[in-house]
């Protein structure tokens, strides 16, 4: 190491004044010391924000990877003549039947009640009647005939399956009773049971039954509404910012909406879902739950986000290009619209994408306006009633059934991914388009 | 649907556009030499367009927005007696009802006997209501559109100054975008009072504001509205202050920290890691939020504090180790701590703003005084920062306050009036969304409570808000 100016200081000081000098270097160390605390609790705070980020996102992906396989069973169902009606065949206790037959192959004798067969019943899932009558009705001669049929098993037979139920687990957080668990084993043993990828969670819709229940609707649903909120608010948005920014004269209607703007930016988004419940709802009659009033009340919040952003992307383009294009004889119209927006639009497509991220995640709202009710099948319309992806997680993650919650985490992963490939966009058209002037 | 007419308007314009354009052209072509048109044929076409679209556009928006009011009204005038004879509520639901058998849809309750037969005739009446008036609206649309594409063509000529005109429009329609904002918070402010005012009227703003009783369910029977004191919020906004509390206690240092770290220590390689770690945090929808509160943290702090009561029970600290034991998943705790972490990105990007506007002089003023970083940090840049940060510190609160989901799914129903952060205390927020998703009953003061709550949320978030952006402001001016 050279000798610095520092140095020769304090060798100087040394010889002159040993103790000043060892007074002054213990004074430093402190200083230093409390320097590198300073930057240590400024680690801590960032490795907080990170961790807890590594946590959630851990957290959500154990609590959700195993809904995206189930466990099915197949089983030889002989059609019993007696017990299906032709005409009918959907009014069949097909599950029950099953039961019945399985025992008989295993040797049991149920009781007078049915009880072990209720218990069997309780195993399969209610997918098997479904498929089972579809059967018939193609084929009316397999009645009397013996019919191989793959079909779920039910949600508690597939946590015990999964390892998220077992023998130990305490009785009364478990449907699953020894009896049942042995006739799992026994249908595992005998190669009845297979696990396959869980197609049905991304191609039903919503169910009480969570082996049934899939995610579809509710995407949906959360398209149909993003729609309506794209088609409203992004016109308007951009509409607003391109007068505020390039038409409007410094006055008092203009500094009004400038604060106005500014203060619906931080407006609680509940807030919006009561003016969805008296504007919408009540006052216009539109119809409950429907991605019509969702993406009307969407569209409203997303407003301001949208505005903001499209003007900061305005004010990136520099005062030269309208110079120039006012010198060349544009109009100021056609300075802004053949010149300044298309510079800008990248920045506003930026924008613009990252606040539709924004309201596909937002769900307070939607709780005011109906969006919570329970919809199964998939919505065709926008006055329909339809769920969306985060009332999704939310209407599953208040559900009793335990299957229901690794669906729910599966369900969030969705709803990220989403989110994800929505801000992975905005950011490519950053990096592409983005200009430096 | 009025709103079927839009792709329609939309081929009218397209059609105006060309037509405009072609008359336009004919009509200057006609011209003797020397003169020319004042504008392109273009502009005349988008004159057309614009005299086209825009009347239809307006009467299609008014047809979409009023027809639902007068088609209800126009019903509740001419109801049979047997339905003006039910409460409000019940009212309002028949209507629905007819509205959705009339729809072809199934009806949400079963109304038997005389109401039964109303229903069919009344669907029948809604179904024929709503044909008129969406046909009566479409009609009106095009009509619109005609007229004003005929006023158009009377006005195209080579001397119409069009392009003018259009750049008028033009402005204007723009104008009108920015004034939707100005729309949508009187729509918020009326709403909300409209409803509030008609709360007030069964329970007394002082028993609102001041009472220390909350229990809406009860209040349904009307012997009991107003007079037994269940609507009083002061345990709402007490556990509201209380989350609210726990949660800048969690965000505003962590923020603070890696703002400070962020823009004072970092390297561009750990701010290009870190920043965009926040970003990410910042933008997981709250509900996610929500869903790790109530499955993961609660479980874990109510173990955690039932294993430490366990631990002090026959300790020296008995009555603390049974209390600890009896702590549930919904504590203030839980909630307060989420959502603390949800704010970390938003204190974190507001903070990181506010130091990095503090002039760079200042810093090497202080440098060059042989002061270390953090002694520049702690003595300089915050001094100078501060009324910066105590704004970003207020526009997060005013987020915690209005934070929905993740109370909603960790904090708990109980209006409870505590300070404790292991008790279960319920939030504005939450009992505004218990209270809209249960029955709807639009008009008891059960529902209309939550719009009392809406208003109070609103005028105490716009409040912060407001104070902290004139903060931020003068403080942004005095660097600039």
């Amino acid at each position: 190491m050279t000798e610095t100016g520092a140095d020769k200081m304090w060798a100087r000081l040394a010889a002159e004044d040993p103790a000043r000098a060892a007074r002054l270097q213990r004074g430093l160390k402190k200083r230093y010391a409390r320097e590198g605390r300073f930057k240590l609790y400024g680690i801590l705070a960032v490795s907080v924000a990170i961790g807890f980020l590594l946590l959630l996102l851990g957290r959500i992906i154990e609590q959700g990877h195993t809904a995206f396989y189930a466990n099915q069973m197949t089983v030889q169902v002989y059609m019993d003549p007696a017990r299906i009606d032709r005409a009918y065949p959907q009014g069949t206790n097909f599950q029950q039947m099953v039961a019945q037959q399985q025992l008989a192959r295993l040797g049991e004798t149920d009781d007078a009640q049915g009880t072990k067969a209720t218990a069997y019943r309780l195993l399969i899932s209610s997918e098997l009647k479904f498929r089972a009558a579809d059967l018939i009705r193609n084929d009316p001669s397999l009645i009397g005939r013996t019919v191989e049929i793959t079909a779920p098993v039910s949600d508690e037979a597939d946590l015990y399956y999964k390892g998220e139920i077992t023998r130990e687990t305490a009785a009364e957080q478990r449907r699953v009773s020894d009896e049942q668990m042995a006739w799992l084993d026994g249908l595992k043993r005998d190669g009845h049971v297979s696990t396959t990828f869980n197609a049905q969670l991304f191609t039903n819709g919503d169910s009480t039954e969570p082996e049934l229940a899939g995610v579809l609707g509710a995407v949906v649903g959360s398209a149909l509404m993003l729609l309506v909120t794209a088609l409203i608010a992004i016109p308007l948005g951009v509409g607003a910012a391109v007068y505020l920014e390039e038409f409007s004269r410094k006055g008092r209607i203009t500094d009004l909406i400038e604060v106005n703007i500014n203060n619906l930016a931080a407006v609680p988004s509940i807030v919006y879902g009561l003016l969805g419940v008296a504007l919408f709802i009540n006052w216009m009659h539109l119809p409950r739950s429907s991605p019509l009033v969702g993406g009307l009340v969407l569209a409203l919040m997303a407003l301001p986000t949208i505005i903001i952003a499209t003007r900061s992307a305005l004010k990136a383009v520099p005062p030269s290009i309208r110079e120039a294009a006012l010198a060349m004889g544009a109009s100021r119209t056609q300075t802004v619209f053949h010149h300044v927006l298309p510079l800008a639009m990248p920045g506003v497509m930026t924008g613009t994408i990252i606040s539709m991220a924004h309201a596909l995640g937002e769900t307070a709202p939607l709780l005011l306006i109906g969006m919570v009710s329970f919809v199964p099948g998939i919505p065709g319309a926008i006055d329909e009633p339809a769920g969306a992806l985060p009332s999704l997680v939310y209407i599953w993650e208040n559900a009793s059934e335990r299957a229901f919650h690794e669906r729910t985490a599966a369900a969030i992963l969705v709803l990220l991914a989403f989110m994800i490939v929505m801000n992975a966009a905005a950011i490519l058209l950053r990096r592409r388009f983005e200009r430096r002037w | 649907m009025t709103w079927l007419v839009i792709p329609l308007v939309a081929v009218f314009a397209v059609l105006a556009y060309l037509a405009g354009r072609g008359v336009a052209q004919r009509r200057a072509a006609a011209l003797h030499g020397g003169q020319k048109a004042h504008s392109r044929p273009e502009q005349h076409g988008y004159y057309a367009m614009i005299w086209v679209a825009v009347p239809a556009l307006v009467v299609t928006i008014l047809a979409g927005v009023f027809s639902g009011p007068l088609a209800h009204n126009l019903l509740a005038a001419d109801a049979p007696a047997s339905v003006q004879a039910l409460e409000p509520f019940r009212r309002e639901a028949f209507f629905n009802d007819a509205r959705l058998t009339g729809e072809g849809q199934r009806a949400f309750q079963v109304w038997s006997g005389e109401l039964g037969e109303a229903l069919t005739t009344e669907a029948a009446r809604s179904a024929r209501l709503h044909q008129t008036l969406t046909w009566g609206g479409v009609l009106a649309a095009i009509l619109a559109a005609v007229m004003g594409g005929l006023f158009a063509w009377s006005q195209i000529r080579p001397t119409l100054r069009a392009r003018n005109r259009v750049e008028g429009w033009i402005g204007g329609l723009l104008f009108a975008c920015s004034a939707v904002a100005i729309l949508t918070t009187v729509g918020i402010v009326f709403s909300l009072l409209w409803d509030s005012l008609r709360f007030f009227q069964a329970v007394p703003v002082t028993e609102f504001l001041f009472g220390t009783q909350w229990s809406p369910q009860i209040a349904i029977r009307a012997d009991q509205v107003g007079s037994s004191g269940a609507f009083g919020a002061v345990p709402l906004f007490a556990g509201t202050f209380l989350i609210m509390i726990i949660a800048m206690i969690v965000a505003a240092p962590v923020g603070l920290f890696s703002a400070i770290y962020l823009s004072e220590y970092a390297s561009a390689l750990s701010r290009g890691i870190v920043k965009p770690v926040l970003e990410i945090l910042a933008g997981v929808p709250t509900v996610v939020y929500g869903f790790f509160a109530a499955l993961t943290v609660g479980p874990a702090f109510r173990e955690f504090f039932n294993g430490l009561g366990a631990m002090l029970v026959g300790g020296p600290l008995d009555g603390m180790g049974q209390y600890l034991m009896l702590v549930q998943n919904q504590m203030a705790l839980v909630a307060g701590a989420v959502m603390g972490i949800m704010l970390i990105p938003f204190v974190s990007s507001l903070s990181d703003d506010i130091i990095n506007a503090v002039p760079q002089s200042l810093r090497d003023g202080s440098y060059a005084m042989g002061a270390t970083k953090s002694e520049t940090v702690k003595r300089v840049l915050l001094p100078a920062a501060l009324p910066g940060i105590a704004g970003a510190l207020l526009l997060a609160m005013s987020r915690a306050i209005g934070e929905t989901m993740i109370v909603t799914m960790a904090a708990g129903l109980a209006a409870n009036l505590t300070l404790n952060p292991l008790d279960t205390v319920t939030t504005v927020t939450v009992q505004i969304v218990t209270l809209l998703t249960g029955d709807q009953e639009f008009d008891s003061p059960k529902t209309l409570a939550a719009f009392g709550l809406g208003l109070t949320l609103f005028l105490v978030t716009l409040l912060l808000n407001i104070v902290a952006q004139r903060i931020v402001q003068t403080y942004r001016e005095q660097y600039d």
